[in-house]
């Protein structure tokens, strides 16, 4: 099947896929940074001490992901999230395990991978001095879009996300993080990716943008059939824009499924007759460890061994 | 052909984009150019001076366009080195640098395209600083071959592009100081090329470093074309561009493919992303 992108980019028009094909297809992936000590410290320290301390932020995560699906991924600060992204974006080679786009091989196969994706990260990162549409233009001749064809999509990308007209041409330094962040999204739907990865795109925006972007993102996957994959640690945002979740917890997925499912197990866990909110699954899938029918019976309930493990996780770090 | 067109407008964004950067920190620009022909004429006053230190009488007006040369010759390379080694540079700095890495574009495709921005705008540089330099002399161009000038120039410019791809891998490696360890290679440049002086004065086993510079044949070139009106077909010449062509054809491709090497190792540890 050809990608049809009417509004799209060029560069999506030759590719031929396979639909039946999961649109991402993670499978043992991990991948280990060494973090050398200072040259000093090396000298100075035994041969035993000195040398690398390796921090394993991806550890072998499978996961696949359906054409047309939105999956997020949950994961406090240092979880994992943005290091799995930027393995999909080419950016990293993983450790172990592959990583495929629509049977395409992000390591083998990168330049077509290329064309097949695009990202948002959580820093909106553009030439400051330059404008919207300056930063826009170059991004868009880098996927074979006609200057022209460019100027006129800019436009309506950036006013349907509420950027004023007379804002496009200014330098992007005049302006606030939020609406940075909306020129950054508008950058990623200016290819029309099949394949969007979204790292934390709303932090920082306040309620109404959030919206604004939440709607684009399913307007993508309705007109364009996109498959989304977005990281995020707003329970919200995961509620309403989801249809599958996994959380991440020190590089490894301790919890997938619809965020119903994921509730009632937690709630089932939990022995309450109440429903929970996503906030708390994610709080109980992310304690130290996962808590166990064993630790439930041994601290009197959910909520005490949570209590107990929370403190003793604060104790640890200091 | 779509593949071409598609790699030709992504050639084409690099140039506009540094174009639009340029325009937008053009008081840098002045800065830059002022202090490029401030230190020029601090070198091409030691020309017109040597008569006074020396006490000797000496050809001055040949000793000042003999300076002039090389501060011309070196601010070309610097501003050229500079524009690609910073092409890594500013993209860590501003955070663009993942967003360019991951479109789809050949690595041929992004450096070339950052590189004819950084000889175009070197040599609209260096033309400006000797225009001005040059007012402030009384230069002997009675002898001056434009024409050869021009060729050795742009003929150097492809192996200054390969070296300054080459020099572009510490950035790309190095996240923090990177940029400041490509100066290394302009200094080495500067030292054996004989930018200020022949070769020959240098040590013995410092001169065969000067016979791989790329600068060495440019500065020979110019200097006889400005100096001496050698033409382009003439044997002087000839033996000054055919090294320039080998040093180019050697440099460019090998500069890609050690940036290709350097690309994979940062992919593998980490190193291609924001710095700050």
């Amino acid at each position: 099947m050809a990608i049809q992108s009417p509004e799209g980019a060029q560069i999506t028009t030759d590719i031929v896929i396979d639909p039946t094909k999961d649109a991402i297809e993670i499978v043992g992936v991990s991948k280990i940074f060494k973090k050398k000590k200072p040259l000093v410290s090396r000298l100075l320290k035994r041969k035993k001490e000195a040398g690398k301390r390796e921090v394993r932020a991806v550890d072998n995560i499978t996961l696949t992901i359906k054409r047309r699906e939105i999956v997020g991924i949950l994961g406090a600060n240092g979880s994992g999230k943005s290091t799995l992204v930027r393995i999909l974006s080419t950016l990293l080679i993983p450790d172990a395990g592959y990583v495929r786009i629509f049977g395409y091989d992000v390591e083998k196969n990168e330049r077509m991978v290329q064309r097949l994706i695009n990202r948002v990260s959580v820093e909106a990162s553009f030439f400051k001095k330059l404008s919207p549409m300056e930063n826009l233009i170059y991004a868009a001749r880098l996927y074979n879009m006609p200057g022209a064809e460019a100027r006129a999509k800019i436009r309506s990308i950036l006013g349907r996300l509420g950027i004023p007209k007379d804002r496009i041409g200014q330098p992007l330094e005049n302006m606030s993080r939020g609406m940075q962040q909306k020129v950054a999204i508008a950058r990623a739907f200016l290819t029309a990716p099949i394949v969007l990865l979204l790292d934390e795109p709303t932090t920082g925006l306040d309620p109404r943008s959030k919206i604004e972007v939440q709607t684009f993102v399913r307007e993508l996957r309705e007109q364009h059939d996109a498959t989304i994959l977005i990281t995020t640690h707003d329970m919200d945002e995961a509620e309403a824009l989801c249809d599958r979740v996994a959380i991440i917890d020190q590089g490894r997925i301790v919890a997938q499924g619809t965020v119903e499912e994921l509730k009632q197990a937690v709630m089932e866990r939990m022995e309450r007759t109440t429903p929970v909110t996503m906030n708390e699954v994610f709080m109980h899938y992310t304690v130290a460890h996962l808590i166990t029918d064993a630790e439930i019976a041994r601290y009197g309930s959910w909520e005490k061994a949570f209590e107990a493990f929370e403190a003793q996780k604060e104790d640890e770090d200091e | 052909m779509s593949s071409l067109l598609h790699q030709g407008r992504a050639s084409y964004a690099f140039f506009e984009r540094n174009w639009n950067l340029t325009k937008r920190y053009l008081a840098w620009e002045i800065v830059w150019l002022v202090y490029n022909i401030v230190n020029a004429m601090s070198v091409t006053y030691i020309g017109a001076s040597a008569q006074l230190i020396t006490g000797v009488k000496i050809n001055t007006s040949y000793l000042i366009l003999y300076l002039l040369i090389g501060t011309s010759v070196w601010s070309y390379l610097s501003v050229t080195f500079e524009g690609v080694t910073d092409m890594i540079t500013i993209e860590r700095w501003e955070g663009t640098i993942e967003h360019t890495f991951m479109a789809p574009i050949s690595r041929f495709t992004h450096l070339i395209g950052s590189c004819w921005y950084a000889v175009a705008h070197g040599l609209l540089f260096t033309f400006v600083q000797l225009i001005v330099v040059g007012s402030f002399f009384h230069l002997d161009l009675s002898h001056a071959n434009y024409l050869t000038a021009t060729f050795m120039l742009l003929a150097g410019s492809i192996s200054f592009v390969g070296f300054g791809i080459g020099a572009a891998v510490l950035p790309l490696l190095f996240t923090e100081r990177g940029s400041q360890m490509s100066y290394i290679v302009r200094a080495v440049l500067l030292l054996v090329s004989g930018v200020y002086y022949p070769v020959s004065v240098l040590p013995g086993w410092m001169q065969p470093l000067a016979s791989i510079s790329p600068a060495t044949y440019v500065l020979n070139g110019l200097r006889a074309a400005l100096l001496n009106n050698q033409a382009i077909w003439s044997g002087e010449i000839w033996s000054n561009t055919w090294p320039l062509i080998i040093t180019g054809l050697v440099s460019v491709p090998l500069g890609v493919l050690i940036f290709k090497r350097a690309e994979r190792y940062a992919k593998r540890t980490g190193r291609l992303k924001r710095n700050g």
